[in-house]
């Protein structure tokens, strides 16, 4: 996966709390292999169900959302048909837990804004699109010409920024995991499973 | 003297191998639990062309796409099942196929088997697998990029949540259950309630909670937004586990109830965050909307957006919307068009039982489905009786999956039809497209099969023990 700094594309409103990764990817679609691309699954239903959808009409990077987006299942297909879709930011007042681990895992921004600023950003947006530039290092975007400041996991910038793989950087701690195993093995023999 | 620490605190100094400077901590996961779900995560060890670290640590299951009735399988999840077990072999790993005594829902099985103990590390690519926290164990659901990661390395990088007790004082009233606990606080809090956080239950309630009561709370930790619930190992936690295929044995065993009484919360620890509540304060819940936090007492009545509080008005409305009901509706008595009774929330053993006391001798008025949670519990509810108490009350008794909860298997919900259903997500879309689902305990799914309606149990429950 290759990082990013900033970006620049078209931003949407979803002016719902609670879009929880069932409807971001509903699960019949689960079983596909990710070569075939997820972009189609995004909110599939959701969409099908409103032609009007404003992700019908609008090829969005950026996404606004009010809160808990992302929660529910695990399920990191639903990151893939945001990121497949085209999305690389969105902000939202929260985030399922388990679904930011798996956006930033991806080149996925989950960026927190405060809940009156959401609802600002999502009546400035409307049923319609508007230009958006998002700025990883310095913390800040514009959306529809409105300067945001957002927080971000110090972390997780860095992560996004350089898209690393933490199977390689566990790597480097190989030692320490060796020793770590024998140690537990010697103070807790019953946590291997019995036989 | 050293500090007084949570359980949680214990549990995470006892898995951490170590920490960096931005305090992100490599955790060692002491077992990985993969489903058909997990292919991802094994497309991408085998696209770096890695082998799982810790096979022995590794059990594989097949549960999300298990088709619970006989007839043809869709090649679809054929395929799906088929390559589970070929990562499994692969890979060396054990594997609980579909047709094998010990398979079942992960979170139903792990306990089970005995893989579940206090003070164990466990993992699995499911949100659901805060439920083995019902032992004091750290378990959180992860995707697909940190099961890879836990494959080739058998860690986790994750940041400590803030510690969160909710409380439960006082003593559950009859025909109440701990998943009328879980919805009752979710409601309260918010489905992002405990964003951010690990729960601990505690509380003279959550003492008096069986194994499998104490399950279905921490289960349902993820629908309030926590990663990971927990309670703290007592005696009725070793006598769940004493004797259980993979539990520890003899010198092994003693030793294990050692550490584990160690375990539990120093009495002075500090939580970041408390909540206290009575759990003789709870009724019956159902929920309305399209989320759990959407929850109410069944002798509510549908709420009204232009009431909501403010931000949450066009959601109650779009909520409504698409379960097709009409503000200030008495829920009991919302005709359901159908039931399900199962998945790693309520289909345990206690739980069939609790649906079968209310049903016997008792005809059903809507169709059903029951599958059990795994095919262990599908036998003993066999030989108890309760299998037959299902079926001549008119519902279906059917193999183990997870079956109607998510719809991966083919039992789903037709688009319109309600459902009153003991699982755990009532999203728009979760038990098949258009499908309406009401959560709430087994006991309230059985009355609402015999009345045809959702119904308070408690009447139907009068003169049974």
């Amino acid at each position: 996966m290759s990082g990013w700094t900033t970006l620049d594309g078209l931003a949407a409103g979803l002016p719902a709390a609670n879009i929880d990764t069932d409807q971001l990817i509903p699960a019949r679609f689960m079983s596909t292999p990710r070569a075939e691309g997820y972009g189609d699954f995004l909110l599939n239903d959701v969409r099908q169900d409103n032609p009007d959808h404003v992700l019908n009409n609008v090829a969005a990077k950026v996404l606004v959302a009010r809160r808990n987006f992302g929660s529910g299942s695990s399920r990191e297909a639903a990151v893939y048909a945001l990121v497949d879709f085209g999305v690389r930011a969105v902000f939202a007042p929260s985030f399922g837990d388990i679904f930011s681990a798996n956006a930033v895992n991806n080149g996925l921004l989950p960026a927190r804004l405060p809940e009156e600023l959401v609802e600002e950003l999502l009546n400035d947006l409307g049923e319609s699109s508007a230009e958006a530039h998002v700025d990883l290092a310095k913390g800040m975007a514009r959306i529809d010409g409105r300067d945001i400041q957002f927080d971000l996991d110090p972390v997780w910038r860095e992560k996004l920024m350089n898209g690393w793989d933490d199977i390689d950087l566990t790597a480097q701690h190989a030692d320490a995991i060796t020793k770590f195993r024998g140690e537990g093995m010697a103070r807790f023999g019953w946590a291997r499973p019995a036989k | 003297m050293t500090e007084p620490r949570t359980l949680l605190d214990k549990l995470w100094h006892n898995h951490t191998i170590l920490r960096r400077d931005d305090s992100t901590t490599l955790l060692w996961v002491d077992r990985h639990l993969v489903h058909e779900g997990s292919h991802h995560g094994f497309a991408r060890l085998d696209a770096r062309g890695q082998k799982v670290a810790e096979p022995d640590l590794t059990f594989a299951v097949v549960d999300h796409y298990a088709p619970t009735r006989s007839g043809k399988m869709e090649p679809n999840i054929a395929r799906m099942i088929r390559t589970l077990g070929e990562n499994a072999c692969a890979h060396n790993i054990a594997l609980f196929d579909l047709h094998d005594a010990e398979q079942g829902i992960v979170h139903v099985i792990g306990p089970e088997l005995g893989l579940t103990l206090p003070g164990l590390q466990i993992n699995c690519g499911d949100s659901h697998t805060s439920t083995h926290g019902a032992f004091g164990a750290l378990a959180f659901g992860v995707g697909a990029t940190e099961v890879a990661h836990i494959l080739a390395t058998q860690t986790v990088w994750q940041k400590k949540p803030r510690a969160m007790r909710i409380t439960f004082d006082g003593t559950l009233g009859a025909g109440v259950t701990s998943k009328d606990m879980a919805l009752h606080w979710i409601a309260l809090l918010g489905a992002d309630g405990a964003h951010g956080h690990a729960i601990e239950y505690a509380g003279a309630a959550v003492r008096n909670l069986s194994m499998e009561g104490r399950m279905t709370l921490c289960n349902l930790s993820i629908e309030g937004g926590a990663r990971m619930g927990m309670v703290a190992p007592d005696q009725v936690t070793f006598d769940y586990l004493e004797g259980r295929k993979y539990a520890p044995k003899s010198d092994d065993w003693a030793r294990a109830i050692t550490d584990w009484t160690g375990l539990p919360s120093d009495e002075d620890a500090a939580f970041d965050r408390e909540e206290t509540l009575n759990a003789s304060d709870i009724a019956p819940v159902v929920t309305w909307g399209t989320s759990p936090e959407d929850a109410l007492p069944i002798t509510g009545t549908v709420p009204d957006p232009t009431k909501a509080p403010s931000g949450k008005g066009e959601t109650w409305r779009a909520a409504l919307d698409y379960m097709a009901l009409k503000p200030g509706t008495p829920l009991d008595g919302i005709a359901v068009d159908q039931v399900f009774i199962g998945s790693c929330t309520n289909g345990r053993i206690e739980d069939l039982r609790l649906a079968a006391q209310v049903l016997k001798g008792r005809k059903t008025r809507v169709p059903g489905l029951v599958s059990p949670g795994s095919a262990q519990i599908k036998r003993q509810a066999e030989e108890e009786g309760l299998a037959r108490i299902f079926t001549e009350a008119g519902l279906e008794w059917a193999d183990s999956g997870c079956s109607m909860c998510v719809g991966m298997n083919g039992d789903r919900v037709e688009a319109g039809k309600r459902c009153a259903s003991s699982t755990n997500r009532n999203f728009k879309g979760r038990q098949g497209r258009g499908a309406r689902t009401h959560l709430m305990s087994p006991s309230m799914v059985a009355a609402a099969a015999i009345t045809g309606h959702l119904t308070d149990v408690r009447p139907l429950l009068e003169g049974r023990e």
